[in-house]
């Protein structure tokens, strides 16, 4: 038998034609390693959230293999001391073990505590840059809707997630939620019967809470997220305007290799931040609370961050109950405002923004350029009521730990969180599109008179006045004004490349330093010699 | 330095053959690119091959993967042989999560960053442009698939046999309510069973009426509150300090005398004014407002404070809701003390324990 020769160079691209051969890859793959991303920092912020979530499932996995979702009541005899010898439900024993008793779980318990936090603080950062530079507009609005709701089931995530170590701090939480459950209209009390499978707290919560949290909200989260950035490749990414960038086209990287290459690196930071945080840092220390207690809390019992706006709309509500006089009576709770209605209203405004914003402009084209804040006033102004309108109603979900700390009186800050509700938003909303206003002339001087020099000149009759750097050469007239074209202005010296960077080197100067020029315009003293091989003005040699 | 900038092709430029040796593999790759729609309008190396810049930045990313691959075997290291069993004080255990997280965060950081510089530095920059094609479909491809699909309802007949739409949706209706039934079916739970939602524990089982007692099960006698004081009870029965009774939890509290004047004062003129036995009280700590536990009493005001969302009740005053978010005072628990001497509620709540809802009379 003749034995036939063996190419091992040839096997990769034997083995490529075969897969070829039956799944046609060739074309679709080259469609891929070729699409163009356009760079900008502010788009890492949502992949911030996608690669906590990733951290969320790896090590939320490791948990469940710990975890006993039960309220049965044990004695607890693990190694945590204090607690030997202490009544407590199943699930409260295992989060303990978990930290004690399991090697390595308590930095798996607290990297996933941590990363649902930036999960959450992630997907706010980024909501809000996409509403603040119009990346909402057509033909986006769907995704915007979807990650509206993906914020939504991320607190719902969250929350479950929180009321599974059934300690003291979650507990009350649970309760709290019951409560808010009862106070719906009508059905509150069936809702919360039917949920709670009894009276609070049944005996059947926790492992309800348990399969939401590691099966169903994280399924849809999931499908969300597929949803979210299948549309975002369909419709490609927005960009920032700027030279050769139109609504038409993408300017950017070839997402291989360089741009994926980021990315990876990308993720491994984030995550690497992460355990960081985890392994440092102490995040809800369970056994400090004791178990589930329904006589038992504390001061200074707060939320994870995300929820904290609505406990702080629920401790500014006012007590306004309303009863309605028919046979026995019926009631409808303060409660139920803050903790019910409120929620709805945020996201219907925020789902129908889009459309909203479109039928007041009259704007129904594609938008695939984004906009600088400050070049749409009203938006940014909006923008701004309701992030303070967030913030008033967080630092109220904390005022109790605020007058102690600072020793205000606690009722001073229900008032004015009370007050600040309703006066910091339009406060927020007037400061804001005047700033904006500002910036917009502050952009248009420069384009028609050039740049502050900081060189001041006198004047033969004994004025001062500052010399300008125009921006670009003068007209016949003497006038060089330029269009603005929605992108940064170049606003110092530097930033034209007047002057190179003065230092090179971080501890200490790699060479020496440049020549200051003698003056504006004139070349430097003793020119670098590289500088005029630079291609693109960031290269090293 | 090899910059490389490419004009904009004039459109309906004619394909490279791409099986020509004499094209290189970036010539290759640009044509690929044009194929998609992609002119790259600028490459430009970063670093020189074989410059002292390159020689450096190689440098610079391997030292932060060999100290990725240094951090991880730390990490191993400490996850095996450190000893991380809890023991009470300040132990080496203590330092078991912060080296694991600081191994381990140091590892991902030197791979995440080495990935990063690499990428960054020493790879090609470039700028391309793609077409974006985000306009609608042409006219007559809207007019082909609309044509069709309503082709497709005209083959289905949908329109000339009514009924048979009429009749599928008739069929599908109760399938659809069949998928609801069993998950409806199986959770709902009445809140009116056994009139749960408005008796609590301290009501009289057997005509026997019930002992207020301690967390440990103890019961209490007038003299184990001093003046001034208060103490959490529960009823005294089976399950009675636990969660199985999460709406029983009752403050009991001995006012001072002139507090106890007005608050009986007060009793009366709700018509409770039997509720109390002597100096003292006994309010419900589960809060009107959210069914948090209302626990912070202070002595000078007799007001009473929920941590939650700062609810305030004025004890002296029937438990009124004087601050915060609740509408509704605490209910009152009336109580008396029994032939032994131990404190007993007469019955139980005569008002709905917990947070309000819709159909509390």
């Amino acid at each position: 038998m003749k034995r036939r020769k063996f190419d091992v160079a040839a096997v990769p691209g034997k083995a490529a034609g075969g897969v070829d051969d039956r799944f046609q890859v060739a074309t679709p793959l080259r469609k891929l390693l070729n699409k163009v991303f356009p760079d900008h920092w502010s788009f890492l912020l949502g992949e911030i959230a996608l690669f906590s979530f990733v951290v969320l499932l790896l090590t939320g996995v490791f948990l469940t293999f710990f975890y006993e979702p039960a309220m049965t009541e044990v004695v607890y005899n693990g190694s945590y001391a204090p607690l030997r010898g202490t009544p407590m439900s199943a699930a409260y024993a295992s989060s303990l073990d978990i930290s004690f008793d399991v090697r390595g779980g308590l930095i798996m318990r607290q990297m996933h505590h941590w990363s649902a936090l930036l999960f959450m603080a992630a997907i706010v950062v980024h909501m809000m840059r996409i509403f603040f530079t119009g990346a909402f507009r057509k033909p986006r609005e769907t995704n915007w809707i979807i990650g509206s709701l993906l914020f939504w089931v991320g607190f719902l995530a969250g929350f479950s997630g929180y009321s599974l170590p059934d300690d003291g701090l979650s507990g009350t939480g649970l309760r709290i939620a019951s409560g808010i459950m009862l106070s719906i209209p009508v059905i509150g009390s069936w809702v919360t019967s039917s949920i709670f499978g009894g009276e609070f707290p049944g005996e059947i919560i926790i492992s309800r809470f348990f399969i939401a949290h590691v099966l169903l909200i994280p399924g849809l989260l999931v499908a969300l997220i597929s949803a979210h950035l299948g549309l975002v490749f369909k419709q490609k990414h927005t960009q920032w305007p700027g030279p050769g960038r139109t609504n038409e086209n993408v300017v950017g990287e070839r997402m291989f290799p360089r741009y994926a290459l980021k990315q990876g690196g990308f993720f491994m930071v984030v995550f690497g931040v992460i355990a960081l945080m985890g392994g440092l840092f102490q995040i809800n220390p369970i056994w400090y609370f004791g178990p589930y207690e329904a006589w038992v809390v504390s001061a200074a019992s707060q939320p994870d961050w995300y929820v904290m706006f609505l406990d702080g709309s629920t401790r500014l509500m006012p007590a306004w109950e309303i009863n309605i006089p028919i046979g026995n009576g019926y009631v409808i709770p303060p409660l139920f405002w803050p903790t019910v209605v409120l929620p709805g209203i945020l996201v219907g405004l925020s789902t129908l923004y889009p459309f909203v914003e479109a039928r007041q402009l009259k704007d129904y084209r594609h938008h695939n350029l984004l906009q600088r804040p400050r070049d749409v006033p009203a938006r940014t102004a909006v923008g701004a009521m309701a992030v303070a309108f967030y913030i008033v109603l967080t630092l109220s979900g904390a005022n109790d730990v605020i007058a102690d700390k600072f020793h205000i009186s606690l009722n001073a800050m229900t008032w004015a969180g009370r007050i600040g509700l309703l006066i910091v938003p339009p406060l927020a909303y007037y400061v804001t599109y005047r700033i904006c206003l500002g910036l917009q002339q502050h952009d248009r001087e420069v384009l028609a008179h050039g740049v502050e020099t900081g060189i001041i000149r006198r004047l033969p009759d004994g004025r001062f006045e500052e010399v300008h750097q125009p921006l670009s050469a003068a007209d016949g007239h003497g006038h060089a004004e330029l269009d603005y074209v929605g992108w940064v202005v170049p606003k110092k010296m530097n930033r034209l490349g007047a002057l190179g960077p003065a230092i090179r080197g971080f501890f200490y100067p790699i060479e020496k330093p440049v020549e200051a020029p003698v003056s504006p315009g004139h070349p430097p003293v003793e020119p670098r010699p590289e500088r005029a091989e630079i291609g693109s003005g960031e290269s090293r040699r | 330095m090899s910059t490389q900038t490419e004009q904009h092709a004039p459109q309906g430029r004619e394909p490279l053959d791409v099986h020509d040796p004499r094209l290189s593999r970036f010539d290759i790759v640009t044509e690929g690119a044009r194929r998609d729609d992609i002119e790259i309008v600028h490459y430009e190396e970063q670093v020189v091959p074989g410059s002292k810049a390159e020689r450096r930045l190689t440098r610079t990313v391997a030292a932060m993967f060999l100290l990725t691959g240094l951090a991880a075997t730390a990490f191993l290291v400490v996850y095996i042989w450190w000893p991380w069993e809890y023991e009470p004080g300040r132990g080496g255990d203590k330092w078991y999560t912060p080296l694991l997280g600081l191994t381990l965060g140091v590892a991902l950081l030197g791979v995440g960053f080495g990935i990063l510089t690499w990428g960054k530095k020493l790879l090609p920059k470039e700028v391309s442009i793609q077409d974006r094609h985000d306009g609608p479909g042409s006219s007559e491809d809207r007019k082909i698939t609309g044509e069709t699909m309503l082709y497709l309802a005209d083959e289905m007949g949908v329109r000339r046999r009514p009924l048979l739409g009429v009749s599928l949706v008739a069929g599908l209706l109760p399938v659809g309510a069949v998928a609801a039934a069993p998950l409806i079916g199986g959770l709902i739970s009445n809140p009116h069973k056994n009139n749960q939602m408005f008796t609590t524990g301290f009501a009289p089982a057997e005509g026997k009426k019930i002992r207020l007692v301690r967390e440990d099960g103890r019961p209490i006698r007038p003299a184990d509150v001093s003046a001034g004081g208060q103490l959490t009870v529960f009823p005294g029965i089976e399950h009675g300090v636990s969660n199985k009774h999460a709406d029983s939890p009752t403050l009991l509290i001995h006012l001072r005398e002139t507090d106890a004047e007005k608050s009986r004062q007060a009793n009366s003129r709700v018509g409770h004014g039997d509720y109390m036995w002597g100096n003292y009280a006994a309010y419900s700590k589960i809060c009107t407002h959210a069914g948090c536990p209302a626990s912070l009493y202070e002595q000078q005001t007799n007001r009473l404070l929920c941590p939650c969302h700062q609810s305030q009740f004025l004890i002296t005053d029937n438990a009124r809701p004087v601050f915060g978010p609740a509408s509704r005072r605490l209910p009152q628990l009336p109580i008396e003390v029994d032939e032994e001497g131990f404190f007993v509620a007469k019955s139980d709540y005569t008002e709905t324990v917990g947070p309000d809802f819709w159909e509390r009379p």
